[in-house]
């Protein structure tokens, strides 16, 4: 093309390069919803009863079932690491998905327990369960992180970063316990749980995740903390306890009401397995008649960010809930944190 | 108004029989929450929590400790109504 005679008026649209400051951005289509395609859980193998730990600290069965819930805890071996778990998790929730690993463009795991800060868990991760270049990120907001993983996973689907996103939550609290520390050894457990986000179908375009409701206090950061590398778990118990039962089920009904689905409706709620005395003071108050509530923590302990995402597996290998079912998710915890959203069974 | 000893007793007696199953006949002033009526200390906070809400009295997790007996309680909500 002939460049124009100087002084002419005909303009070129190719030849006349964009003026700084006018180039003009396209944004990237978006799914109208987005769903939970699979839930895949793990636990390790080891098992550590109440009389095995009352054998080496002053308690008794029957002191951490009426304090806290729990039965038996899973422990992690001692070669087996956070991003073993996260990979054994993340691969069964991906064979059920029926995607392939090159249908996933997003990664992140909630842990609170990384191996080492650098790098993070969710490359190797991604790398082991053969998923190429994916986004790939940790995501620590502790015991809350599943629902915070799971809220920014819809949200990327729904924006169009990512098609589809796999999520884990994946702790090992284990090496992160004093074990003759008798409030919280008896707690804490080890293990994970992944769900694949994709978007709504074409055929079925309801959404699958609801609004995520979320937030956090530092003002009481020390309530539950770990204060330098060579320290353990503390906890407040019975701060966060009050904590717990009295500003957490406003949470969860604000993210029904943010859903659209009415509390009576719930077919379950499935809390972050803290400790079973709050789960029932929580559920207590959100008048569900029908929901089911999750108890996983009397077999498999306080797993932190792992606890939500294992304890629906259990409940859809049994059978507990189906397809479709209305489940209220609350995770709560350090930081201190919050996050409820309803969700779809797939 | 201020309640009387028996009024706080009698609502201490309801929040209990809710929160720890324990009859509301059985609270009485020299009763020992954990050794006579086995209530441990996170049923404590949900008391607590429970008499805010009945009282209009806030009892801090730090002031639980101090709380041993049923008439414990009845005096701390009364010294915080003079108080308020």
């Amino acid at each position: 093309m002939r460049p124009a005679p100087l002084g002419s008026t005909v303009r070129s649209e190719q030849a006349t390069p964009p003026r700084k400051g006018e180039s003009p951005m396209r944004l990237t289509e978006g799914s109208r919803g987005s769903r939970i395609l699979a839930f895949g859980g793990y636990q390790p193998a080891n098992v550590l009863t109440n009389e095995e730990l009352a054998a080496t600290v002053d308690t008794s069965d029957e002191w951490i079932r009426s304090r806290v819930g729990i039965a038996s805890r899973r422990l992690a071996g001692p070669d087996e690491t956070v991003e073993d778990m996260a990979v054994a998790a993340g691969g069964k929730a991906l064979a059920a998905s029926g995607l392939s690993a090159a249908d996933i463009d997003l990664v992140i795991v909630a842990t609170c327990t990384p191996e080492v800060m650098i790098p993070n868990t969710a490359a190797s991760v991604a790398t082991r369960l053969g998923i190429v270049a994916p986004g790939a990120y940790d995501l620590n907001a502790a015991c809350a992180g599943f629902c915070y993983a799971l809220g920014t996973a819809s949200d990327a689907v729904r924006a169009g970063s990512a098609r589809n996103v796999l999520v884990i939550g994946a702790e090992k609290l284990s090496q992160w316990v004093d074990w003759t520390d008798r409030s919280t050894c008896i707690i804490f457990a080890d293990g994970a749980g992944a769900a694949v986000v994709g978007p709504v179908t074409e055929a079925d375009d309801a959404p699958g995740i609801g609004p995520v409701v979320w937030g956090s206090d530092g003002g009481m950061a020390d309530k539950i903390s770990i204060a330098d590398r060579r320290s353990f778990i503390h906890q407040e118990g019975q701060a966060i306890f009050r904590w717990a039962t009295t500003a957490l089920h406003p949470v969860a009904l604000t993210a029904c009401e943010r859903a659209g689905v009415d509390p009576a409706s719930l077919a379950a709620f499935v809390p972050h397995q803290a400790n079973l005395r709050i789960v029932e003071a929580i559920a207590r108050k959100l008048r569900a008649p029908q929901a089911l509530v999750a108890d996983d923590i009397v077999h498999a302990g306080n797993t932190s960010s792992a606890s939500i995402p294992l304890a629906l597996s259990r409940m859809i290998e049994r059978g507990q809930i189906s397809s479709g079912d209305a489940v209220l998710l609350l995770g709560f915890g350090a930081g201190i944190s919050y996050a409820a959203q309803v969700i779809k069974v797939p | 108004m201020a309640m009387t000893e028996t009024e706080i007793q009698t609502g201490l007696g309801e929040i209990i029989d809710e929160v720890a199953g324990v009859p509301a006949d059985e609270v009485t002033p020299d009763k020992s929450f954990v050794d006579d009526l086995d209530i441990d200390s996170l049923s404590m906070v949900e008391i607590a929590v429970a008499a805010q809400d009945k009282f209009g009295v806030e009892i801090p997790d730090d002031e639980l400790k101090n709380l041993k007996t049923v008439q414990d309680v009845i005096d701390y909500v009364r010294r915080a109504e003079v108080s308020a």
